[in-house]
């Protein structure tokens, strides 16, 4: 199957830390690829340097066959990767409307109608049109950040731990929300929930100490207990 | 009652031309944390370009659009040569602006001579309006009107332009901003050269203001201009304009009943904010 995103051997420091020290997978186009692995293993440092964010110190980074590695975030995200940050994003001072309006590429007719489905998916956000991002729930603020991600017409979406610190009917929500979205994009889903991640998920990574050691289908994974158990924690 | 609208207008005047200053200098600092000493020496171009340009043609119009252009084109400079190279460490921002401001100082000398000179007022700008027993002096009146003017006009921008939608949002949260494909570099340029024609328009006003340009006064006045930032809140517009306000009349409150104070009072009312309110009065959310 062909991919849309390729990262071969990557490592990256932070600082003076070294914290990705061997990473390599390839996310198929229109599935959705979990990275897994324990606290501090490296998930969110492998989201940000594939955003630019996080400077490439060796291997490569490819999207749509193109080399991306140390290209500047803007033009990263120009090529059509919508990121979903860990904190969010969100732009406290701005209203929820404005914090959609500045996230818009273009003001076309698809943008229009994308526009007009996560507002249906999630009606909160119409609710709350004019309430400044800072005044939201946890809930409400990763609704509007998934949602300003898929509001362009990306090709791939990054998506950082969106059940973190949520209540378990608001993760719910949220998850439909994804699984609705895979229908239309690929997704690069970081989750430390497992039963989210193996509800959305069709392939996985895990990522051990800075670098990818094990991956396979989803569903192989829930049978996999001594993997669990080794690299997640999970009995 | 007349003497105090006297110093109600002195301190909305001196507290306007503060603020053209810090203006730029909040953004600049709130969109990417730089601190640009070399601010004052786009202020002491602005003055110089603009006297000259108006003494040589006789319109005063002239001298305003030679001091905002030079601004702008000094701001494009600084932005590629001085800030860009020191992104991020904010002790070589304080080192090499701080030297660009006195290169700038020193090349006023060179091009304009060492000596202080003396400005006039264009003429439809001179002289007072009577009102009752209040003298209106026309200049000052001219400043305040100016200094609501930019604040109206970049108030709008801010609020209801895409450009300003995004500067809001850089302000907040830079990484963001770039990661919806957005070149928060191009726009800090953009930025800091309106922050460095805004210094060159105030540069020029304060001029005919004072009556007299030397080259030093870049670095005074911009020493207000930093405490008028520090007290309204680091990249808050609204708060800069407020301190500003708060900063021009204390001064001339100060200068008519406590002459000693004068030049205290601003550090006192920085002093006071900082223990009270170390973010600033108004404070940008992230």
């Amino acid at each position: 199957m062909e991919s849309l995103l390729e990262l071969k051997q990557v490592e990256a420091f932070i600082q003076h830390y070294h914290i990705l020290h061997d990473i390599s997978f390839e996310v198929p186009k229109s599935e959705v690829t979990v990275l897994l692995g324990r606290n501090g293993a490296g998930k969110t440092t492998t989201l940000r340097t594939i955003m630019g964010l996080n400077q490439v110190s060796k291997g490569t980074v490819r999207f749509k066959g193109e080399e991306i590695s140390n290209r500047s975030t803007h033009q990263i995200a120009k090529r059509g990767i919508g990121y979903v940050p860990e904190d969010q994003g969100i732009f406290n001072g701005l209203t929820v409307g404005e914090n959609m309006r500045v996230a818009m590429k273009k003001e076309d007719e698809e943008t229009t109608k994308r526009m007009e489905w996560v507002l249906e998916l999630f009606p909160d956000l119409k609710k709350f049109w004019k309430k400044e991002g800072g005044q939201l729930s946890g809930g409400q603020k990763q609704m509007l950040a998934i949602s300003r991600a898929y509001v362009n017409r990306n090709d791939l979406l990054l998506i950082d731990e969106p059940s973190k610190g949520l209540a378990p009917i608001i993760v719910d929500k949220v998850t439909e929300s994804i699984q609705q979205m895979k229908e239309q994009t690929t997704i690069v889903l970081v989750e430390q929930n497992f039963m989210m991640a193996s509800n959305i998920g069709d392939h996985f990574y895990i990522i051990d100490d800075g670098a990818t050691v094990h991956h396979g289908k989803m569903e192989e994974l829930k049978e996999d207990k001594i993997t669990m158990k080794k690299y997640l924690g999970i009995a | 009652m007349d003497l105090l609208i006297s110093l109600v207008i002195n301190g909305l005047a001196t507290g306007m031309l503060i603020f053209l200053l810090a203006a730029g200098l909040t953004l600049i600092f709130g969109l990417m944390s730089v601190l640009n000493f070399a601010h004052g020496g786009l202020f002491i171009w602005g003055a110089y370009t603009g006297v000259w340009v108006f003494q040589m043609s006789n319109s005063f119009i002239l001298g305003i659009i030679a001091a905002i252009s030079i601004g702008l084109l000094l701001g494009l400079v600084t932005e590629r040569l001085i800030v860009r190279p020191v992104y991020g460490n904010h002790i070589q921002q304080i080192l090499i602006t701080l030297g660009f401001m006195l290169v700038l100082q020193e090349l006023i000398k060179v091009v304009f001579g060492p000596d202080q000179k003396a400005v006039f007022p264009p003429d439809i700008l001179a002289g007072s309006f009577i009102v009752g027993d209040i003298v209106l002096i026309k200049y000052r009146l001219f400043i305040i009107a100016i200094g609501i003017l930019i604040f109206v006009i970049s108030t709008i921008i801010l609020k209801k332009s895409r450009i300003g939608l995004i500067v809001r949002a850089g302000v907040m949260d830079k990484e963001m901003i770039q990661s919806l494909g957005i070149n928060i570099k191009l726009v800090f340029m953009l930025v800091f050269m309106v922050g460095a024609g805004l210094a060159g328009l105030s540069g020029v006003l304060h001029s005919v203001y004072s009556g007299v340009i030397y080259a030093e006064m870049g670095l005074e006045f911009s020493i207000l201009a930093f405490i008028v930032v520090v007290i309204g809140g680091m990249g808050s517009f609204s708060g800069s304009l407020f301190a500003a306000i708060l900063v021009g009349l204390a001064q001339a409150f100060m200068a008519y009943y406590v002459p000693a104070l004068s030049l205290a009072v601003n550090m006192l009312l920085m002093t006071i904010v900082l223990i009270f309110r170390p973010q600033g009065l108004f404070q940008v959310k992230g």
